[in-house]
């Protein structure tokens, strides 16, 4: 019989080792979901993780990555500040196509002109400050009236979903696109595009923002008053009181700054990978980013490799559909798993197994 | 002597990491108040639960009347005598007396018959209560009569009280003590747990006291001083703080008209309080558990906010401050509940240092922390509370209540308050860590600070205070000098007036 044990602090070697023993378990797991689909196991798990990287088109997938990772981990940085409080922002991804419409707009209202240092930094700027105000409704609500942030931001995704389908087929329509919905594509706007830094590794602003926002965390989390008191809250919110923290404002900057980096990483986007505003534009990285936040156990550093791999899910995942044939499904339950599994192995930071016989307490 | 009842030989249960109980050995007469005494840790708890067939011993034997007693269950234990009235009650608050009685038996008869039983057995040994009220509407007093009716109704043989007085006001002490005596006399046991030494030299005839798992002594109560006693318990020469006399300074904090709504709807307001404390003074304020006290410590705290002239420190008020900037005048406060208030429990000592530090002591530099500075700040409490840990770098959780407790109270003193209140300072902390922390709290006085105890310990507050006021249901009595207060007129001052006649006590 197996009993766990509290430990009397938690375990700094299994906090560690819980993320790679849950990939582990994942890829045993997920291998075995393979296989009763008829796949071979070895090799749908051998396109996932490792062809993307070392294969034979590596080349075009590594460029890939960062486009996939960096918008995740921008987005899952802003979340973790919230979770590490206890506020739990779900609607990133309304935030994140709010930002892209915003950025979006401010962009093609120049258009024709040519003015690429005054147009795009106000387009990131716009992007900024259209997600935080969308982050805002939530924040506000339930500092004023005690709502619940987590109904309230995901059900404005639905609102964010219709807003840019209004969007793309009316205000932002291509005026001469043919009547195709869609706005301009912005790739083509040399004064608004998000151009790849250094051509072939899918390095563009975006995830220059993602790193420095990784950066910015880790110095807010470990050196600043406000990083230690977003902590403290999320630990105990009484003691939080006792030294002087201000709970409403913490909502407030914590949905704000989730909020602000959704909105960027929509705007990097729309003016980059995407091109333009179309019905479509969102692909669910506001809520893959959840993932990804707790997979890289609210660390920053830990949400830089788990974008990282989970970016490389995506896109193993995209190969091994389109050369193996296995479901998208199967795909997104692989994902899945990763995270139930991380839960699972997560019991193990805070307690101790012990095999034998139970004592009678 | 009376014939043997219960007797134990060479108890002895391991938890991982610990000997609760090792080689414990005492008998228990019929009609004996035996009392079982020892620091918290002591090992008092898994004693009293190996009897009552909570807990299943690692060896040793126990006979009851002769008979081998091996109670697998409470169940067992009950059926073979043995009654228990636990420190904490299990009632229910939306149920009457009768019902919640009724929950606790083997087969209850119907509620008329029940309620009349009641009223005997509550008659007979003078408990005052009345079968038919709600336990939601009763004292922490009266829930303890329900807990003792209960076992009486079973006509147990030995009766075990864990603790029965620490929820009492005075006057309900005495009233359960004319209980117990009416039980001694009927030949009932009474195992009595309890850390307080003048109860057991008024009640019990025995005492087996016990040290970290282990019998140290037997004694008779009766001629054995407490001074005795408490060294036996502790192991090491008891210091009593010591004091030097002065003369009280100027007003430091002074309440007045002070009114505050409970956060929570299970708390206390407080209501109209007015107070004066002066530097160099010790005020002491006494009463039930969940009177306002935890209400008390906010307000001044600055956790719960309140009209700005209510809470005035050196004539400016301060009653609208937070506690940060309650703090940056000299207004510290150290709460009673250690792991989730006074200090976060997943956090190091270091972090936890800054919880209430970073202000006065400097932490913080343009809104950056300065670890390595708040890690000395730790090492200085660590080093002068002699908090027993390996290092500021571990978790605050991982510390005994004792060294946590001189960790909060520490933390608050090092900073120089100008004053300084506290709630329950010596709860769960063994003797001499006690002692050490009621030093430091007169050594702070005597440095001129204005210094208020909020404890529920009256030994504690009579030893340490200048001045003693009482809280009852939010409303705080008029302070008066501790000096030649009598018991009495302390439980007046906590409104022990819950019954406080001794109903029908007929020989």
């Amino acid at each position: 019989m197996i009993r766990l044990e509290k430990r009397p602090q938690p375990s700094r070697a299994w906090s560690y080792a819980t993320p790679v023993l849950a990939v582990i378990v994942t890829m045993i797991a997920g291998g075995i979901l393979f296989a009763v689909l008829g796949k071979d196991p070895v090799l749908s798990i051998r396109t996932i993780f490792w062809d993307p990287l070392f294969g034979e088109f590596a080349f075009y997938y590594r460029g890939q990555l960062l486009v996939k990772a960096g918008p995740l981990i921008l987005i899952a940085i802003g979340l973790s500040l919230g979770f590490r409080a206890g506020i739990w922002n779900i609607g990133a991804e309304g935030q994140y196509i709010i930002g892209a419409i915003c950025g979006a707009a401010v962009g093609l209202a120049f258009y024709p002109m040519e003015a690429r240092w005054l147009i795009f930094p106000l387009m990131v700027i716009a992007g900024a400050v259209g997600g935080f105000l969308w982050a805002m409704i939530p924040a506000i609500l339930k500092t004023r009236f005690n709502t619940n942030e987590i109904l309230v931001s995901l059900l404005l995704v639905y609102v964010a979903e219709q807003l840019l389908a209004s969007m793309a087929l009316g205000t932002l329509r291509n005026p001469e696109g043919s009547g195709f919905p869609g706005s301009r594509n912005l790739q083509q706007y040399d004064s608004a595009a998000n151009t790849e830094l250094i051509a072939g590794t899918g390095m563009h602003w975006g995830v220059v923002a993602a790193l420095l926002a990784v950066i910015g965390a880790y110095v807010l989390l470990n050196r600043h008053m406000l990083g230690y008191q977003i902590r403290l809250t999320g630990q105990s919110p009484r003691a939080a009181r006792f030294a002087g923290v201000r709970p409403r404002l913490l909502v407030v900057f914590c949905l704000g700054a989730s909020g602000a980096l959704a909105g960027l990483a929509g705007l990097f986007e729309v003016a980059g990978p995407a091109g333009q505003i179309s019905i479509d534009f969102n692909s669910g990285y506001g809520f893959t980013a959840i993932i990804v936040a707790f997979l890289g156990r609210l660390h920053p550093v830990g949400i830089l490799l788990a974008g990282l791999l989970l970016a490389l899910t995506y896109i193993g995942g995209e190969a091994a559909q389109a050369t193996l044939g296995l479901p998208a499904a199967a795909i997104q339950a692989f994902q899945g798993m990763l995270l139930f599994f991380l839960l699972a192995v997560d019991v193990l930071t805070n307690y101790r197994m012990r095999f034998g016989r139970a004592e009678v307490a | 002597m009376a014939d043997t009842l219960l007797s134990i030989e060479g108890l002895t249960k391991a938890y991982p990491g610990v000997v609760a109980n090792d080689d414990v050995s005492f008998t228990v007469s019929e009609g004996e108040v035996h009392a079982l005494l020892g620091e918290n840790g002591a090992g008092k708890s898994t004693l009293v639960k190996m009897i009552y067939g909570l807990v299943k011993p690692d060896a040793g034997r126990m006979t009851m009347r002769g008979a081998p007693y091996e109670p697998a269950t409470p169940h067992a234990a009950r059926q073979a005598g043995v009654a228990m009235v636990f420190q904490h009650f299990s009632l229910f608050d939306a149920l009457s007396v009768a019902e919640n009685v009724a929950l606790g038996m083997e087969e209850a008869p119907k509620q008329r018959q029940l309620a009349r039983r009641i009223r005997e057995v509550s008659e007979t040994y003078g408990l005052p209560l009345d079968p038919d009220r709600l336990v939601g509407d009763l004292s922490a007093g009266e829930r303890q009569r329900v807990e003792i009716i209960r076992c009486l109704l079973q006509d147990p043989k030995l009766l075990i009280m864990d603790e029965p007085t620490s929820v009492l006001t005075p006057q309900e002490v005495e009233i359960l003590f004319e209980t117990l005596h009416k039980l001694q006399h009927e030949g009932t046991a009474i195992l009595y747990i309890s850390h307080k030494l003048e109860e057991i030299r008024t009640l019990c005839d025995n005492a087996t006291i016990l040290r970290l798992g282990q019998v140290v002594a037997t004694c008779d109560p009766k001629t054995a001083s407490a001074r005795e006693m408490a060294e036996l318990m502790v192991g090491a020469t008891l210091h009593t703080p010591s004091r030097a006399a002065k003369a009280p300074g100027d007003v430091v904090l002074e309440l007045s008209g002070l009114s505050v709504a409970s956060a929570n709807p299970f708390g206390t307001s407080l209501k109209d309080i007015t107070l004066e404390v002066r530097s160099g003074e010790v005020l002491g304020i006494g009463g039930v558990a969940g009177n306002g006290q935890d209400e008390l410590l906010a307000a001044l705290s600055g956790e719960a906010p309140a009209r700005a002239e209510a809470v005035c420190l050196h004539g400016e008020a301060v009653g609208r401050l937070g506690p940060n900037a309650r703090r940056r005048l000299g207004l510290l406060a150290a709460p009673e509940e250690r792991l989730g208030h006074a200090a976060a429990p997943d956090m190091s000592l270091t972090e936890n240092a800054v919880l209430t530090g970073a202000i006065r002591e400097q932490l913080v530099a343009n809104g950056f922390l300065k670890w390595p500075e708040a890690k000395g700040f730790a090492e200085r409490i660590i080093e002068a509370f002699d908090v027993r840990t390996p290092g500021p770098g571990n978790a605050a959780r991982s510390l005994s209540g004792g060294n946590l407790q001189k960790f909060v109270i520490g933390r608050e003193i090092l900073q120089r308050p100008i004053c300084l209140v506290v709630n329950q300072p010596t709860w769960g902390v063994d003797a001499s860590a006690a002692a050490a922390i009621r030093q430091a709290l007169l050594d702070l006085a005597a440095e001129g600070v204005a210094v208020v105890v909020i404890s529920q310990d009256l030994d504690e507050l009579m030893e340490i205070s200048d001045r003693f006021a009482a809280l009852n249901e939010g409303r705080l009595s008029e302070p008066r000098p501790a000096q030649g207060l009598t018991v009495e007129e302390i439980g007046l001052m906590m409104g022990g007036a819950h019954d406080m006649e001794v109903a029908h006590v007929d020989g």
